[in-house]
């Protein structure tokens, strides 16, 4: 078996194609059953009432931004590293999806916090620090898209994507290093705090927005190869077939 | 970085410009928030951070721009001195052309927001620190961002969300002094920054560089 057999963009290609709607139906199924989990099952919390329901949208989003930018940042240590091609690609395909997730984390959390802190926006160190996030996003996108050449595109936004990766650990710890509004976590490797319901609600949202990424990511990475092989001789082979 | 150094010394302009433009925001604010001695004098820590953090970003261009149009920068990346020198070189130019003078002259601007004597040593210290983290980060941008289209507006979205933890660190040291809390936590964070940049950005600011010129 052959390891590189999908790292050329043409083989590639087709596998995207044939796992992209697998993804996007695992990950309807998963949001149906993880929305009704949360919204109908779960008990109403006995502190917050029915407004806690928002973390099954809010704490998978948070979680997928930070794993799609670690995700991206490896794809960009690759780039660096083995000049390779398709893992600029997905990294440029992944970033869209990453600052989507980012921003509807803060959103949720801006509706969630206007009935519980009482404001839509605090200066506390995770929505600062997840905001930075969501701009790293953006420069990484600005960046990619400006140069002539998309390779030099893809080598400044990699090494950017790299020098961000520093924003992760801050981002999960803040909680912990600074004594702040954001509550720390309730689910932790050693146990819960929470009804476990909620729980397998919440990680079986996370799973829906794990494969509506990963569906994302390969709809899109197809269309990037597209752009950037359209004068070579499978693509147009492609289109006249 | 003599190279530099001599060049920024014989146009004087820019450096006056770099302060004139600090000083221009920082008295913006009294005008548009109201000059109450008081409230000034809670402002006063931020407000001078965040002017000096604009003046060295408005630097930035300027460490790799003229030498990558007129090609100096891709002959030190083939010369054979040892890149991480004069990469430190260029970087510790701009510091001592944006962040020294800035700040040897914010206990002046403290001094209009009526700071007293520990807080505006504090100010300068916290400023000390941290402005060489500013021209570190802000070079790796700049070097990043060299010929792409939309220059500036291009650098601040990739500078500024950087220079965040700085400004939160360097000034909560001087807001800690004026409120009577210890601001050492604040400058032993920024110090161990400050570390941390000088052992990994300039790397950084080198893999930009050759990704630029070739």
């Amino acid at each position: 078996m052959n390891w590189f057999y999908f790292s050329s963009p043409s083989t590639f290609y087709g596998l995207a194609g044939r796992l992209a709607p697998w993804f996007f139906a695992l990950a309807a199924v998963t949001a149906v059953w993880g929305l009704y989990l949360g919204l109908l099952v779960a008990p109403t919390d006995a502190q917050q009432g029915e407004v806690y329901r928002v973390i099954f949208i809010h704490v998978p989003t948070a979680w997928m931004s930070m794993f799609l930018y670690f995700v991206m940042a490896c794809y960009c240590g690759l780039t660096l590293v083995f000049n390779t091609r398709l893992s600029a690609m997905m990294a440029r395909a992944i970033a869209p999806t990453g600052a989507l997730f980012t921003a509807v984390a803060l959103w949720t959390g801006s509706f969630w916090g206007k009935p519980t802190w009482g404001t839509y926006w605090v200066w506390d160190a995770r929505l600062t620090s997840e905001l930075v996030l969501l701009f790293l996003y953006f420069g990484f996108i600005a960046l990619s898209n400006a140069f002539e050449d998309p390779r030099r595109g893809d080598r400044a936004a990699a090494l950017l994507a790299i020098i961000g990766v520093v924003n992760l650990p801050i981002i999960y710890f803040s909680v912990q290093w600074w004594n702040t509004l954001h509550q720390g976590s309730s689910v932790s490797f050693k146990g819960t705090s929470m009804h476990v319901t909620m729980l397998t609600g919440m990680l079986v949202m996370s799973f829906s927005a794990w494969f509506y990424a990963a569906g994302a990511a390969l709809v899109r990475v197809r269309s990037i190869i597209l752009e950037r092989e359209r004068r070579a001789q499978w693509v147009r082979e492609l289109k006249e077939g | 970085m003599a190279r530099d150094l001599r060049l920024a010394w014989r146009h004087p302009d820019e450096i006056i410009l770099t302060l004139a433009f600090f000083a221009l925001v920082a008295s913006l604010f009294p005008l548009g928030i109201g000059a109450e001695p008081q409230l000034l004098a809670r402002i006063g820590p931020g407000v001078i951070w965040v002017g000096a953090l604009l003046a060295a970003f408005l630097a930035l261009p300027g460490i790799f721009a003229a030498d990558f149009i007129d090609g100096s920068l891709e002959q030190m990346t083939l010369s054979p001195h040892p890149p991480l020198g004069w990469a430190a070189g260029k970087i510790a130019a701009h510091w001592i052309i944006s962040g020294l003078p800035l700040t040897l002259m914010s206990p002046l601007i403290g001094l209009q927001y009526g700071l007293t004597g520990d807080t505006l040593l504090v100010e300068a210290l916290s400023l000390a620190l941290g402005t060489p983290i500013l021209s570190l980060l802000g070079g790796a941008c700049a070097a990043l961002a060299l010929g792409a289209r939309g220059g500036g507006m291009l650098l601040a979205l990739l500078a500024l969300p950087l220079f965040v933890p700085v400004l939160i660190f360097g000034a909560g040291a001087a807001e800690a002094q004026a409120t009577g809390l210890a601001p050492t936590p604040h400058l032993s964070l920024l110090a161990a920054a400050l570390i941390a940049a000088l052992v990994g950005v300039p790397a950084a600011v080198v893999a930009a560089v050759r990704i630029s010129v070739d």
